[in-house]
């Protein structure tokens, strides 16, 4: 059984059923899952949670779908670690990085598609669609093969070949729009108005968006029960961003950890950084842009929630970074040979915009600070092809190797 | 006949032209305003369309050849 009670509007707070919506008839606000708090308070325990499985679905009593019917594919409760040799060289002792890149399809649309797919067929769906550039396309793709559902996933046509395969291995129909990104983004509004399907991110969002909750409630549960100091999260949709600190809400709201103080930080990558540039003008209005980043997962430039991941950075004290394609490629190889994690180009506008918080005073060196990094590296491989130290190369004797490792190690680099 | 929901935003510009007005003259599209914030920088219109599918998209493309920015009016759909 689920705890959610209704939809309601964020804007006006109207109340709608618990149906595939997403957006006010009246005020055009997006919509989102409410509750019983107090059934669930009397429901829950630490215990309880700790007993569950080792996947969101531990998780199962604040998700707005019946767990029993789970479309499992092993998505969340990835790894929290106290990143002490990226933390040395940021200077910040307490550094923690949520480890997202080790998720089924190896990013965190697992945790959204997981309960949007869940959700979807038991609102009676059969087909599962999104448009996508993408993880959020693999994700479905691999949810719905797992379903016996089918899966209707539209890319653009221009997509490298490589991230064709992360999605069509799994067997959906991939569609490929011809146009710019503008029209494809008008084309996927327009099916998912005119099919009676699922489009994850669309019809289904409200359900959809409540996955991402799950990484406030591991990384607190993680922590001993206790919410973080500050966290730096990347901002695409704005999604994400302000549904981590609905998770920490609400496991306060139920007396599970105590009220959090968290502040909320976002990261952008200056080539979309609608919410940053906001930001930095300090206007509650984003203007919409045309993406141009390596940093494809987060090109979104009219954030569907934008406005709220505003408000979120005013409320909680938080900042917002804005890092160049440079800066990424930084940031990603510094990630990876400090921590051994190898992430996308997310990962590294998280960690580039995490130096640049620091950087700017915005991170005390005493604060908790949670780090999230959201996708693996091999999914963005050319984003760092030509940055890396190359690799000697030798004939096959004791010889050659000796000659040519010791110039390398003449030189400081070996 | 169709209805789309648009949202408009304005540069600088534009502000100062009657663009709503003149896409329901130039095309048979009924306009319906339903939410907007302008100022005199920039502004954003939440707009319903009514009319021949064909016509409305008509209209939008004269928009944006006018300079006026088209989206959703959910935000962005394709996803990283």
């Amino acid at each position: 059984m689920s705890f959610a009670t209704e939809l309601r509007c964020r804007e006006c707070h109207r109340s709608y059923p618990l149906q595939a919506l997403h957006v006010c008839d009246f005020c055009f606000g997006p919509l989102e899952v409410v509750y019983d708090y107090e059934a669930l308070r009397k429901h829950v325990s630490r215990r309880r949670i700790e007993s569950g499985p080792p996947s969101l679905w531990r998780y199962r009593d604040f998700l707005p779908c019946d767990a029993d019917a789970a479309i499992d594919i092993g998505a969340g409760f990835t790894p929290l670690i106290h990143a002490k040799n990226l933390g040395k060289v940021l200077g910040l002792p307490n550094l923690y990085l949520k480890n997202d890149t080790v998720n089924p399809t190896w990013s965190f649309k697992d945790r959204v598609v997981a309960v949007a797919a869940t959700r979807a067929r038991e609102l009676g769906y059969e087909k599962l669609a999104c448009a996508s550039t993408g993880n959020l396309a693999n994700s479905v793709s691999a949810h719905a093969a797992a379903a016996g559902m089918e899966a209707v996933v539209f890319i653009p046509a221009d997509l490298e070949e490589g991230k064709v395969v992360g999605s069509s291995i799994y067997g959906p129909t991939l569609v490929k729009v011809r146009g710019n990104y503008d029209a494809v983004n008008r084309l996927c509004a327009e099916l998912a108005g005119a099919y009676n399907w699922a489009f994850v991110n669309v019809n289904v969002r409200p359900y959809y968006a409540e996955g991402s909750k799950t990484l406030g409630f591991e990384v607190a549960e993680q922590l001993g029960w206790r919410a973080p100091d500050h966290c730096v999260v990347p901002i695409a949709s704005g999604s994400l961003f302000v549904k981590i600190r609905k998770g920490l809400n609400e496991l306060a709201r139920v007396g599970l950890i105590e009220e959090p103080r968290t502040r909320m930080s976002g990261a952008q990558a200056a080539g979309c950084s609608p919410v940053a540039t906001a930001w930095a003008e300090r206007s509650m209005n984003f203007r919409p842009q045309k993406p141009n980043t390596i940093a494809k997962s987060l090109a979104i430039g009219n954030p569907a929630d934008g406005y709220y991941a505003l408000v979120q950075l005013r409320d909680t004290n938080g900042d917002c970074g804005s890092v160049t394609d440079e800066e990424i490629v930084e940031g990603m190889k510094l990630l990876a040979e400090t921590e051994g994690i190898f992430a996308e180009t997310a990962g590294g506008v998280t960690v580039a915009s995490l130096k640049q918080l620091v950087e700017r005073g915005s991170i005390d060196p005493d604060e908790l600070v949670v780090a999230f990094i959201t996708g693996a590296g091999f999914k963005t491989i050319d984003a760092v092809v030509g940055h890396l130290k190359p690799a000697l190369e030798i004939d096959a004797t004791i010889e050659s190797f000796e000659r040519a490792y010791a110039a390398v190690a003449k030189a400081g680099v070996a | 006949m169709a209805v789309k929901r648009v949202r408009f935003t304005f540069p600088e510009e534009l502000i100062r032209e009657p663009i709503i007005y003149r896409l329901g003259h130039e095309f048979r599209v009924i306009t319906n305003i339903r939410m907007a914030d302008v100022d005199e920088h920039t502004g954003w219109v939440i707009l319903e369309i009514e009319g021949d599918p064909e016509e409305i998209e008509r209209s939008l493309q004269w928009a944006e050849a006018q300079g006026v920015r088209v989206d959703p009016v959910t935000g962005d759909v394709v996803e990283g």
